[in-house]
């Protein structure tokens, strides 16, 4: 279990899906999403893989972009990692569950221990979920019922799981996320900030908050490769894109920031915490 | 035996009978009836008692008296039947150990009938004889009066469940106190009797250890809890033992805690006497614990909780703490040894696969060199952060009836839904705990937005679920929130509801205890009884032969080995261990810093309450009304005088003030009731109790006026633990005032229905001001009206006594205000019934003075100072304040005019006697003690009443709805409560009438009893004022004193 809070971020490997020409067309699951930019958004898509591999020294994996799986780069909403062990998510979409396949396939072959969520009622998606490193916190959401935390609960047991109302179309990590082992950054959004005191409410540990103007730039994640003498890694969203959050970011300290951009992904509902999985393929050593 | 149990039993339900009967009468009947119904139960009383005494005196020789003494004359009577009870007890001698615990069984009920049989006889044997005992109280024989309401009331009780549970403490009480004196006495009368008692008392109890192996031992029968707990820890070899506790099975689902302060008897009712030992508080940092053997046993415990699936934890999880416990018990991985060894023996999970076996030896290849303690550290330190770790799981519903379930923890309460927690409360947000019948409700502090505090109500599957989960929530706060646990409260006035309190050490003393300890690390086997087999053969495991069991430190008691194969004994030898190092602090002295911040304290703690939801709130209502009303009691006063009808916020404040009156008499002390024992409050209050002079003196002393609804409101008073709670209800209830007056109103009446199960409340906020009725909820049940059936807790800061005088002084600033606002109080009351009561006068009075003569209070004394001038009456309530300046010395009441109080001073022509009585003009009544003390005993009765305005004065009966008496029974105290609703004129009226019967020794601080008894009358009927505060107290002179 390693010390609390120490655990997050560890992260040997990442994981990414490319991105097929229908997340620009509005096919399939992106139905209703604005049009975007298709080549702009692999150029972001790409970046933040470079950023991975090069700026974080983790070893990247990519599934190829499947055309039938217009969301399929979203990846972050079909599994929810922690330590060994990842949640294969039954996400709210229907169109989005065959989505997992690839996702489940990958994890497997890195020696994950892989959970199913058998439940027909259950709806699961992976970005509702916020891991502390000490907890885990579940957005109860237009996409993520009871049941579906109910499973993050019995999956990961050794933690505290404790489900926190989101209203809106927003998911809980596209509202908060962690800034550092103790840090819980939020955007100022009405929705952020109800979130973020329902999980102060609900935690038994202390987190300092840091408030970001905007809800997107709390979507970031924190990394720690695990290189010795290396801070870890704070990797959130640039100037390029949030340029209001980017002071409130600097008051993060101990962690190197490492902005990538994705505001065109973004139009099709993406976000850092559901654009790549990282795991660690030994996580108790 | 049975025969006469039988009987008893017969004897029991003629009285419930009767005090149903009674009890339904009353609704119809006005004020007037309650008379009757006190006189009633009376004649039955006296006839019993006849044949009582003459048994009693029988037994007086035995064991009886001390016993005796402390138990109230009115239980006295009731026992009629209990002569053969006693009997029994006679009886329960001879039987053989075998038979022993069925009997016990048996008898558990009788006990306490035969408990207060011997109280009679011991009354009458003081009386005879005048005993050592200062408190004795009993002397007067109850006068028909007295009956009033209490011989229902106890009837009542019987009736009720708890009931039994009142009758333990009181016989524990009774026996605690007689320990010291009549425990030789019984020694004596034993040894003269026959020593087959002996045979009759121990009873074999069976605790089975945490490493499965079984302790047994002898206990007498009524050893309490502590008795059994210190046997076993003792055999343990352990010396941190505040984190454990025993356990035993109510039922196939519920299991309860032996409390240790309680008989064990008494708790187990008919169960077997078998007990599991189990960590109780889970250390949030075992690597605090001082001692190796303590983790060792925090180890068993998780493993148990592990392997049954109490505390989850994830494949990962299980195979690490597996192979740390192989690390601990088996040492070193050795392939020779262990690699082919069948681990099925050890359950690492509750379902225990291979690939788990293999991943538990993988990893416990990796602690090679780690020593068992080391290994038990580690595994401590992962356990810890399992998020169930230390997590008592209770079934319950919300109000939705979607089941959840509800977690104790260190950190305060969490709510589940399924394994999901969807909502914490930490115990700093919680203002109340209480629960009813089986509804378990909580009080949580305003959000930060909000400006009301909540009540979250969860529906357990009975009602004992709900009390065992409240009094686990008294516990667990008190371990570890507090400094030191809170004082029991002793007396109880007005309350209802449960009087537990966590007695035993918190977190913070045992670990400060823990520091001391100062003995080399005791040796100590580690070994799982699963494994026992395994021990036997390959380690050094210790043997276990009963002989040698035997042998072994352990008190007295054998150690067998428990389950079928489990051979393996885990003892720890060792035994001095230092139990002085375990110098248990006194948990009240331990100061708190917090303490005295009131208003700190307004955000800052809980609560444990036990009234209806209802009743809480209001009283929580305003914090910041507290606030509020510390910082401006004179305007509190100005409402008052003006009369201005502001809604509830003046009714509490009023009922707070209430108490003035008595603090007007007693201001001249100024001080504050520290200690609050006991104190019979009537509806309005009446306290009386008796006290040796010398107590008396000092009480004078004290001014009995600290106890003003506002000092205890006030920060100041936070004297007392319980006192502390008081104040922060009062503060509440002042906040609430200016912003809620209006809502308060509206909300009012609703709220009072939720005090005590038993208790019916109408909330009558304004009622004479603004008329308006509020609807009374009364809450159900005679039947149910079982102390226990309530439990309110409130979790607060203690005090450091030093700080409490110094609040003491700023409240006795804040009562001279405060008069004012006393007195709107008072009129508020609804008088009514009151004044009947009042008017009924002699018969009632004497009841009074007859519950009286076994209490003491503190109140009599300012009375006395200040009253001794004679008898001051006045119609017009501005002379009332004149003189109530005068009398009371006090100067500052400015705002004084609305109460007109008449003080009444006689002096009954026997022994000394003497009373006060204050009452309106039109009320006046003049209580003339007809009864005759008994020789050397001193009687004073004082008597506070509130004028009435809307004079319903005796006059209006209204029609009685409901009438209800609950009695219930603490060490020292009895109290007995009656309620009354009424409806007239369209306003409903709700009366309780609160008997307190204080016995206690001269050292009890009846000033503070008397306070205390006022403020929890207040706190438990916010909405409610005082109206008749009347205190008797009695003393008995010791021979030549005089």
């Amino acid at each position: 279990m390693g010390t609390p809070g120490e655990g997050l971020g560890r992260c040997s490997h990442a994981l990414i899906r490319g991105v097929p020409e229908s997340l620009a067309s509005g096919e399939g699951a992106g139905a209703g999403l604005p049009t975007l930019d298709l080549a702009k958004a692999q150029r972001e898509h790409g970046v933040l893989g470079g950023k991975l591999r090069q700026r974080l020294g983790l070893q990247l994996l990519e599934l190829p972009p499947e055309e039938s799986l217009p969301l399929g780069p979203l990846l972050g909403d079909i599994a929810v990692i922690q330590g060994d062990t990842a949640l294969i998510t039954r996400p709210w979409s229907p169109a989005r569950r065959p989505e997992v396949d690839g996702v489940r396939k990958a994890l497997q072959d890195l020696g994950l221990r892989i959970v199913e969520m058998g439940d027909e009622s259950a709806t699961l998606d992976g970005t509702d979920v916020l891991f502390t490193g000490r907890e885990f916190f579940v957005g109860l959401s237009k996409w993520t019922n009871h049941r579906g935390a109910e499973f993050v609960a019995d999956t990961f047991r050794d933690f505290a799981v404790s489900t926190v109302p989101v209203s809106g179309p927003s998911h809980l990590r596209s509202l908060c996320g962690m800034g550092g082992p103790r840090t819980v950054v939020a955007g100022s959004s009405e929705a952020a900030q109800k979130a973020v005191r329902a999980m102060a409410m609900l935690t038994d540990h202390p987190y300092a908050s840091l408030t970001l103007p905007d809800d997107a730039a709390a979507d970031c994640l924190f990394l720690r490769p695990g290189l010795p003498g290396v801070p870890p890694f704070l990797l959130h969203r640039g100037g390029g894109d949030l340029p209001n959050s980017q002071e409130a970011l600097q008051k993060l300290s101990d962690v190197t920031l490492v902005p990538v951009s994705c505001s065109e992904l973004e139009k099709a509902g993406a976000g850092l915490s559901s654009l790549c999985l990282v795991l660690s393929t030994r996580p108790h050593s | 035996m049975t025969t006469e149990v039988d009987s008893a039993s017969e004897v029991k339900k003629e009285s419930d009978q009767l005090g149903a009967d009674t009890a339904k009468e009353n609704p119809k009947e006005t004020a007037e009836n309650q008379q009757n119904q006190s006189s009633e139960p009376s004649p039955m009383a006296e006839s019993q008692s006849s044949p009582r005494r003459r048994q009693k005196r029988e037994k007086d020789s035995s064991e009886g008296r001390g016993i005796s003494r402390f138990i109230p004359p009115w239980l006295k009577k009731q026992k009629s039947y209990n002569l053969v009870v006693a009997k029994d007890g006679g009886d329960k001698k001879e039987p053989s150990d075998a038979v022993v615990e069925e009997q016990i069984l048996d008898k558990e009920e009788s006990l306490p009938e035969e408990e207060r049989q011997a109280k009679g006889d011991a009354e009458e044997t003081a009386q005879r004889k005048q005993q050592e005992i200062k408190v004795a109280v009993k002397e007067e024989r109850p006068s028909v009066s007295s009956a009033e309401t209490q011989p229902v009331e106890v009837k009542k009780e019987r009736n009720e469940e708890k009931v039994k549970e009142i009758a333990e403490d009181k016989s524990e009480e009774a026996a605690k106190r007689e320990t010291k004196e009549v425990q030789t006495n019984e020694l004596k009368a034993e040894k003269i009797s026959q020593k087959t008692i002996k045979k009759t008392k121990t009873v074999q109890c069976k605790v089975i250890l945490l490493d499965g192996t079984e302790y047994s031992c002898d206990l007498e029968k009524r050893a309490k809890g502590q008795v059994l707990f210190d046997k076993v820890c003792e055999h343990l070899n352990l010396l941190e033992k505040d984190y454990f506790g025993l356990l035993f099975q109510e039922s196939s689902e519920q299991k309860n805690w032996l409390d240790s302060a309680k008989e064990i008897k008494r708790q187990l009712r008919n169960l077997p006497w078998l007990f599991t030992f189990n960590v109780k508080f889970y250390p949030p940092d075992p690597s605090q614990l001082t001692e190796d053997i303590t983790r060792y046993f925090l180890c068993l415990q998780l493993r148990q909780d592990i392997a049954s699936g109490r505390l989850p934890c994830s494949f990962v999880t299980h195979a690490l703490l597996g192979s740390y416990t192989l690390q601990a018990e088996l040492g070193d991985y050795d392939p020779e040894e262990h690699g082919d060894n069948d681990l099925s023996d050890f359950q690492f999970s509750p379902t225990q696969t291979k690939e788990l076996e293999e991943k538990v030896i993988e990893l416990h290849k990796t602690h090679r060199g780690l020593s068992p303690a080391q290994a038990d550290s580690q595994f401590l330190e992962n356990a810890k952060r399992l998020s169930m770790y230390g997590v008592d799981l209770h079934h319950a519903k919300d109000s939705e009836g979607v089941d959840i379930k509800l977690g104790v923890c260190a950190n305060g309460l969490l709510i589940y839904k399924d394994r999901l927690r969807i909502n914490r409360f930490a115990w700093p947000k919680i203002l109340k705990i209480s629960y009813k019948r089986s509804n378990f409700y909580i009080k949580v502090r305003p959000a930060e937005l909000d400006q009301f505090e909540s009540t979250i109500g969860f529906k357990l599957p009975s009602h004992r679920a709900a009390k065992r989960l409240w009094k686990v929530c008294v516990e667990h706060h008190t371990f570890y929130r507090l400094v030191s646990p809170e004082q029991p409260p002793k007396a109880k006035f007005l309350t209802l509801g449960s009087k537990f309190r966590y007695s035993g050490r918190t977190q913070a003393q045992t670990r400060q205890a823990s520091t001391l300890i100062d003995r080399p690390a005791p040796h100590f086997e580690r070994t799982s009884s699963k494994r026992a087999s395994r021990t036997l053969d390959g380690d050094t495991v210790g043997v276990v032969d009963e002989s040698l069991m035997k042998d072994r430190p352990g008190p007295g008691g054998q150690v067998s080995a428990y389950g079928p194969g489990v051979v393996s004994i885990a003892i720890i030898q060792d035994g001095d261990g230092r139990r002085d190092a375990r110098i248990p602090t006194k948990g009240p002295q331990v100061q708190l810093i917090e303490g005295k911040k009131s208003t700190l304290r307004v955000e800052g703690d809980n609560i444990y309450v036990r009234h209806s939801n209802l009743m809480l709130e209001d009283l929580d209502k305003a914090q910041e009304d507290i606030l509020k009303h510390q910082a401006s009691i004179s305007e509190l006063k100005r409402n008052f005088m003006e009369s201005t009808p502001e809604p509830r916020p003046n009714e509490w404040e009023k009922r707070r003030i209430t108490p003035l009156s008595l603090q007007t008499h007693g201001r001249k002390g100024d001080h504050l009731f520290k200690d609050v024992l006991s104190m019979k409050e009537k509806y309005l209050m009446a306290s009386s109790r008796t006290v040796e002079e010398k107590a008396q003196e000092a009480d004078k002393k004290r001014a009995p006026e600290s106890e003003g609804p506002y000092t205890g409101a006030s920060d100041a008073v936070k004297s007392s633990h319980e006192t502390l709670n008081i104040v922060e209800e009062k503060k509440q209830a002042e906040v609430g005032k200016d912003e809620r007056v209006i809502p308060e109103e509206m909300n009012g009446k609703e709220i009072s229905p939720g005090s005590g199960p038993g208790e019916t409340r109408k909330v009558e906020p304004l009622t004479q001001k603004d008329s308006t009725s509020l609807s009374s909820e009364s809450s159900s049940s005679s039947s149910e009206s079982e102390d226990e059936d309530v439990g309110e807790y409130r979790p607060h800061h203690h005090v450091t006594e030093g700080t409490i005088k110094e609040e003491q002084e700023e409240y006795e600033k804040e009562v001279d205000e405060e008069p004012g606002q006393a007195a709107k109080v008072v009129e508020r009351e609804e008088t009514v019934p009151e004044a009947s009561l009042v008017k009924q006068a002699g018969a009632s009075v004497t009841t009074v003075d007859t519950v009286i003569q076994e209490n003491v209070v503190t109140l009599k004394i300012p009375a006395e100072k200040s009253i001794n001038e004679g008898v001051v009456k006045q119609d017009m309530r501005e002379e009332t304040e004149d003189e109530q300046h005068k009398v009371n010395g006090e100067v500052s009441h400015v705002d004084i005019d609305v109460l007109p109080q008449i003080i009444c001073c006689s002096e009954p022509p026997v022994v000394k006697t003497e009373m006060v009585t204050i009452s309106d003009a039109s009320q006046r009544t003049e209580i003339s003690t007809k009864e005759v003390p008994i020789v050397q005993t001193e009687t004073k009765t004082i008597t506070y009443e509130s004028p009435q305005i809307d004079g319903g004065a005796g006059g209006d009966s209204g029609t009685l709805l409901t009438a209800q008496t609950i009695t219930s029974e603490s060490v020292s105290t009895t109290t007995t409560t009656h309620i009354t609703k009424t409806v007239k004129g369209g306003i409903s009226e709700t009366r309780i009438e609160k008997r307190i019967v204080i016995s206690g020794d001269a050292d009890i601080d009846h000033d503070e009893a008397l306070a205390q008894a006022i403020r929890e009358a207040r706190e438990q009927h916010p909405d409610m004022s005082v109206t008749r505060v009347v205190v008797h107290k009695e003393t008995k002179m010791e021979e030549g004193d005089e």
